[in-house]
């Protein structure tokens, strides 16, 4: 749906050079919900700004639906942007227009005729749910209100592509969830690719099939958002895993469990479930088969769009043979292991 | 003179205020609307980038708007005879008034089309909007609360102006006040033309003000 390749951004501001994308190469399926994410600063919303040229890229070209965005003239652009749809942080409503005529603006650009419009933006209502507020001004409502008129507007012109530029950021946690959630099913509704940017993991975690981690202007991880989870491998991606698993392990229980003490050793292992085998008994198998014991330091389990995912911390104790063994099984379990503490 | 005089007098020259002051704003927009849109659409990262007309449009209205009404008036009275035939009387002052205004009220435009959010207009152009959509779907209508106080500011300007075009010939209550008011010292004739100016005055601005009120009505 979306090929990137080698994107690069410089703006020139009071001439400083600021490099926001340093050759950046993705590519979004078609169908999935992409997310992306990274601190502030790192070239998020540039990036999302480039696939429907708000931003004019400095080098590199983009893909959409096999068409080379960079190089349309400029009503090629107007006729590419109408089947792109764009959500953003604050709305971007038109105080003017009443919800109706709101969401009815993009038809009236893409010269709909107004009976078809009118009928078009009667569907929308209903489906994000806000048909009895038809006649009200965006200042009338609430946020989540206004992102679902904002959602509304996007998806008038049937577009396959929806970018959505921190489209919860500026909403309550359980607006956010109602938003995401009305995002998931107009993306399986109607096959719809959802490139979203965010810097909060939850978003990811919740709605998001893939997912590339942005850092300081450059793409360092990608991958579908059940690895990233449970195996993240850039710093930046094991700190924003961290911010909502929690899977940080206290330094001071790291020492004790190092403590060696003489012919019995420890290892805190790290144990990701996934899916089914998040309900299978292995600790207490683990403790008949070999010789350890198990002692639970955390657990917790959370879901991954829809997908359960467990994480436990355990304290493995016993003889360094016996424990070798353990994480053998474990791993050989299909479990994701990490050992955390230095053997 | 009597007083039905007085007040005959006083209503014609009213009346002659009232037209010259709508037909100079009505053509003041008619052209200064235009130049404020171009103002803004063609600075720079507009929807209409044009360094060259933003600087030499900028440039003429800066230069026009430093020339003193009352210079400006005898400066342009060649052009008034070219439109109208005679540079005296009320028809004659809506040229000066009008040129004079054009120029205000495309900075009055301009500032209140720089009030709208960015946003707004990145979203229409995401949508796919062209600029001539953007000007009339997004920019005017959004900026109509602050496009209508402009008009009553440009108004009560005019009705100042008005009056000092009225000294030098132009009709309306200036010439009433000056012949009748300063020349020979017709007390009563200055204060009514100053108490009708001061409700023309009131009257306009609150009348900007409702209406401004109205279209902003639900927009919070
Ligand atoms: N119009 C601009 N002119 C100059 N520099 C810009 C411009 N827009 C963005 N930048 C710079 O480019 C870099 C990337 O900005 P961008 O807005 O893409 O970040 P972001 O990841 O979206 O951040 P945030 O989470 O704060 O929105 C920043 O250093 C920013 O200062
Ligand atoms: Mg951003």
């Amino acid at each position: 749906m979306i090929e990137i390749k080698n994107l690069t951004k410089i703006y020139t501001a009071s001439g400083q050079k600021i490099v926001a994308l340093d050759k950046v190469s993705l590519t979004v399926n078609k169908g999935e919900i992409f997310g992306i994410i990274g601190l502030s600063g790192a070239g998020k919303s540039t990036l999302v700004r480039c696939i429907n040229m708000l931003e004019k890229p400095t080098a590199g070209s983009i893909m959409v639906n096999g068409q080379e965005i960079t190089a349309l003239k400029k009503d090629e652009l107007r006729a590419v942007r109408q089947k792109i749809g764009m959500i953003f942080q604050h709305f971007n409503l038109l105080s003017s227009r009443t919800v109706f005529d709101n969401i009815m603006f993009p038809l009236e650009i893409a010269k709909v005729p107004r009976k078809d419009a009118v009928r078009r933006t009667r569907e929308l209502l209903e489906l994000v749910g806000l048909a009895d507020k038809a006649d009200v001004y965006p200042a009338q409502l609430s946020g989540g209100q206004k992102q679902r008129v904002g959602i509304a507007r996007a998806l008038a012109n049937n577009p396959k592509l929806l970018l959505s530029d921190e489209a919860t950021s500026a909403l309550d946690p359980q607006t956010t969830r109602s938003i995401l959630q009305l995002i998931r099913d107009i993306n399986r509704q109607f096959n719809l690719t959802v490139l979203l940017i965010t810097h909060d993991m939850n978003v990811i975690k919740e709605v998001c099939d893939r997912v590339a981690v942005i850092d300081d202007s450059r793409i360092v991880e990608v991958g579908d958002v059940m690895s990233v989870f449970t195996a993240p491998a850039s710093p930046t991606a094991r700190s924003f895993v961290n911010s909502v698993l929690n899977r940080e392990v206290p330094t001071e229980l790291l020492h004790r469990s190092s403590a060696v003490n003489g012919q019995v050793h420890t290892r805190l292992v790290r144990v990701a479930f996934i899916g089914s085998s998040a309900g299978e008994p292995i600790i207490s198998s683990l403790i008949r088969k070999f010789n350890v014991d198990a002692n639970i330091l955390y657990g917790n389990i959370d879901r991954i769009k829809d997908t359960p995912f467990g994480n436990l911390t355990l304290e493995l104790i016993g003889q360094p043979r016996a424990l070798q063994e353990a994480l053998a099984y474990l791993q050989n379990r299909g479990l994701e292991i990490e050992v955390l503490n230095d053997v | 003179m009597s007083d039905g005089w007085l007040l005959g007098r006083l209503l014609v020259a009213t009346w002659e205020t009232i037209y010259m002051v709508a037909t100079s704003t009505f053509f003041s927009y008619l052209f200064g609307l235009p130049l404020g849109v171009i103002l803004v659409v063609t600075a720079r990262g507009h929807i209409m980038e044009n360094s060259v007309v933003n600087r030499v449009l900028g440039w003429i209205i800066n230069a026009t708007r430093s020339i003193p009404f009352i210079i400006f008036l005898i400066l342009i009275i060649p052009i008034t005879r070219l439109l109208v035939g005679t540079y005296i009387g009320t028809v004659a002052s809506i040229v000066p008034l009008t040129l004079a205004a054009i120029p205000f009220v495309a900075r009055l435009v301009e500032t209140s089309l720089k009030e709208i959010d960015w946003g707004l207009i990145e979203a229409a152009l995401s949508m796919g909007a062209n600029s001539w959509t953007i000007i009339t779907k997004v920019l005017l209508p959004e900026a109509k609360p602050s496009l209508l106080l402009g008009v009553a500011i440009t108004t009560i300007s005019l009705v100042g102006y008005s009056a000092m075009a009225g000294i030098v010939g132009g009709g309306g209550l200036g010439t009433l006040a000056y012949y009748y008011g300063y020349q020979r010292y017709e007390n009563t004739i200055m204060w009514a033309t100053v108490i009708v100016l001061i409700i023309i005055v009131q009257g306009v601005q609150l009348l900007g003000e409702k209406l401004a009120q109205k279209a902003s009505k639900n927009r919070g």
